[in-house]
């Protein structure tokens, strides 16, 4: 029963809402909110790329490339141009869509290792170019970015705010503002799942012949989801550079693509819930892990094979199995 | 009469081996048109060249009058045409009612703005797809498995529930490679029910198959391949009697 709870659309939904809003009760410094709203903005990421992975079974080893293409746009024109944030994401998920489809139908061509070295491309050369146009990126060093707006009214990590008559600090404002977004970024991406475009993207994993002979134009929907996944990884982006406030062309590196997958992976291709968990026991390992300190790398590398021997499922499927397995047991015991 | 598919000196080469060779017959529409031969004679090679999946050689296939030398699947999907395979083909990241529901994708308007958003007209169609979908694995026997998911399912069941995707699309035309391989003699004997109904309801049937008992039984045509070339070609009574066809394949 457990298990149907968990799968159930919007009960998910709900319980990813209640762990969310309930999470600032663990919370104490701005640190931990920091970290939290780190962790909700990637997990926004994670649940886009999850379309893209998970359930259309292609593959992107550059997306860090579309993040960081949505951080830099959103810091460009804003800081450069005095546009106002919300426009700036706007803009900015459609010019990074645009390029995602157009690099999309030529390299979705390919299959397996290939789709991975083309997308690995894509993002090297998506980092190159930031590092290169110094003028408007500035280069290496990075470049400051204005607080968000929402048509002048500023979330700022330093001011303060009351919403309800509660009084919140910036970066408790920043958290709950980051959450909201990830429930609306799940619950968008749960609609695409669970719906005939969504039959359709799962299909191309699931058996790409069937796809065709029942009609599937399988070359326009893995177009598709490698668009929506880039519109996501890019308005993440966007909030990201906001929060920050200052971005380096680490966003879009390589080292940043590894870690997004990983987290796919760890959590469970094909899981929406299951990859925000990846995020977050991403986020936090290195966290825990300083107290390895010179160790802190092999104990990070280890903690993951051993996951992907013995889970390979991912986190949430595997522990979801399990618990669907003991109630099971015990309800057969009863009897 | 127009016939509803033509072939004409069809080929297909995989390096230097013809799988098909010089293959040229019709099939009208409302029958059920068998194509029998040994192990290799290129059946399913011919199966893979009218569904679009493998590309001729040489050699003209036509569908309802229209060349198909460069329709892809999905649009030969569009034109009526569906099919199951040998080696079933099923989503096993689905349950087993979204794979007959994937079936009529082509019946769907699928529009991003109200799938995203998840509108009251989307979700009355997926009502209406699901309801059809139901039905229609009711009609090929697998009703009872609905919202299981399609890895728990057993082989027989999975073979239906390929032919329900099939018929989800409603095609005019249906390719059915080997449906009854793997199955036990009660599950056959469905089968043979199964694509009796199919035809009464007016699909064309082209069936590959090895069963002899139940070719014999329902087919209106037989087309007899040989080392990828067609040995006979006649009704059930006589391919019988063809002699060719005795000493090939029915071992008299």
């Amino acid at each position: 029963m457990l298990n149907r709870f968990m799968q159930s659309r919007l009960r998910g939904l709900m319980v990813l809402a209640v762990i969310l809003f309930s999470l600032p009760v663990f919370l104490s410094n701005p640190f931990h909110y920091e970290l939290a709203t780190q962790m909700a903005i990637i997990a926004g990421t994670v649940v886009g790329l999850n379309l893209l992975v998970g359930f259309a079974g292609q593959i992107s080893l550059g997306h860090a490339g579309f993040f960081g293409l949505g951080a830099y746009f959103t810091g460009i024109m804003t800081g450069h141009y005095g546009w106002s944030a919300i426009p700036a994401l706007v803009v900015g998920a459609i010019l990074v869509g645009l390029i995602a489809w157009i690099v999309g139908r030529p390299i979705l061509r390919l299959k397996g290792h290939y789709l991975s070295m083309a997308t690995l491309a894509v993002g090297f050369i998506i980092a190159i170019i930031i590092n290169n146009e110094r003028q408007l990126t500035g280069g290496p060093d990075g470049m400051p970015v204005p607080v968000f707006d929402v048509f002048g009214w500023e979330l700022s990590p330093f001011g303060t705010y009351s919403l309800f008559g509660i009084e919140l600090n910036g970066s408790e404002a920043w958290y709950l503002f980051a959450a909201a977004v990830l429930l609306v970024a799940v619950w968008l991406a749960q609609n695409l799942i669970d719906s005939p475009i969504g039959r359709a993207l799962r299909s191309v994993h699931g058996s790409e012949v069937a796809a065709r002979v029942v009609g599937v134009n399988t070359a326009r929907y893995k177009s598709l989801v490698f668009v929506i996944s880039a519109v996501y990884a890019s308005v993440m982006g966007g909030l990201y550079a906001h929060f920050q406030g200052f971005i380096t062309p680490a966003v879009a590196s390589f080292d940043f693509s590894i870690v997004l997958i990983t987290m796919v992976v760890l959590g469970g291709m094909g899981s929406t819930m299951g990859v925000i968990l990846g995020a977050v026991v991403l986020k936090l390992l290195p966290q825990i892990l300083t107290h390895f300190q010179e160790m802190e790398a092999v104990m990070f590398g280890l903690i993951l094979m051993l996951t992907m021997i013995f889970m390979p499922k991912g986190l949430l499927p595997t522990l979801q199995m399990a618990v669907s397995k003991r109630l099971k047991r015990r309800a057969g015991g009863q009897q | 009469m127009n016939a509803l598919i033509e072939v004409r000196g069809l080929d297909k080469a995989f390096g230097g081996v013809h799988a098909v060779e010089g293959v040229s017959f019709s099939v009208q529409a409302g029958q059920v048109y068998s194509v029998i031969g040994p192990n290799g004679a290129g059946k399913t090679t011919l199966f893979n060249l009218i569904s679009g999946l493998y590309t001729p050689t040489s050699g003209e296939i036509r569908l309802n009058g229209e060349s198909t030398a460069r329709l892809e699947p999905n649009q030969l999907a569009e034109r009526g045409l569906c099919r199951t395979f040998q080696q079933m083909q099923i989503c096993m990241n689905m349950t087993a009612i979204e794979n007959v529901m994937l079936g009529r994708h082509l019946k769907l308007k699928s529009n991003l703005f109200s799938t995203l958003f998840r509108l009251p007209s989307l979700l009355r169609d997926e009502q209406a797809c699901r309801q059809r979908a139901k039905e229609l694995m009711e009609f090929v026997g697998c009703g009872e498995y609905l919202d299981t998911d399609a890895s728990a399912m057993s082989y027989g069941a999975l073979k239906r529930l390929e032919i329900a995707r099939a018929l989800a699309a409603e095609p005019t035309l249906i390719l059915l490679d080997e449906p009854a391989a793997g199955l036990n003699a009660t599950e056959t004997a469905a089968l043979e029910v199964l694509i009796r109904k199919i035809a009464v309801q007016g699909t064309t049937v082209m069936l590959v198959e090895h069963d002899m008992k139940l070719v014999m039984g329902i087919s209106d045509h037989l087309l007899v391949l040989n080392y990828g070339r067609v040995l006979a070609d006649g009704t059930p009574a006589e391919i019988r009697q063809n002699p060719d066809v005795i000493a090939a394949y029915l071992g008299g």
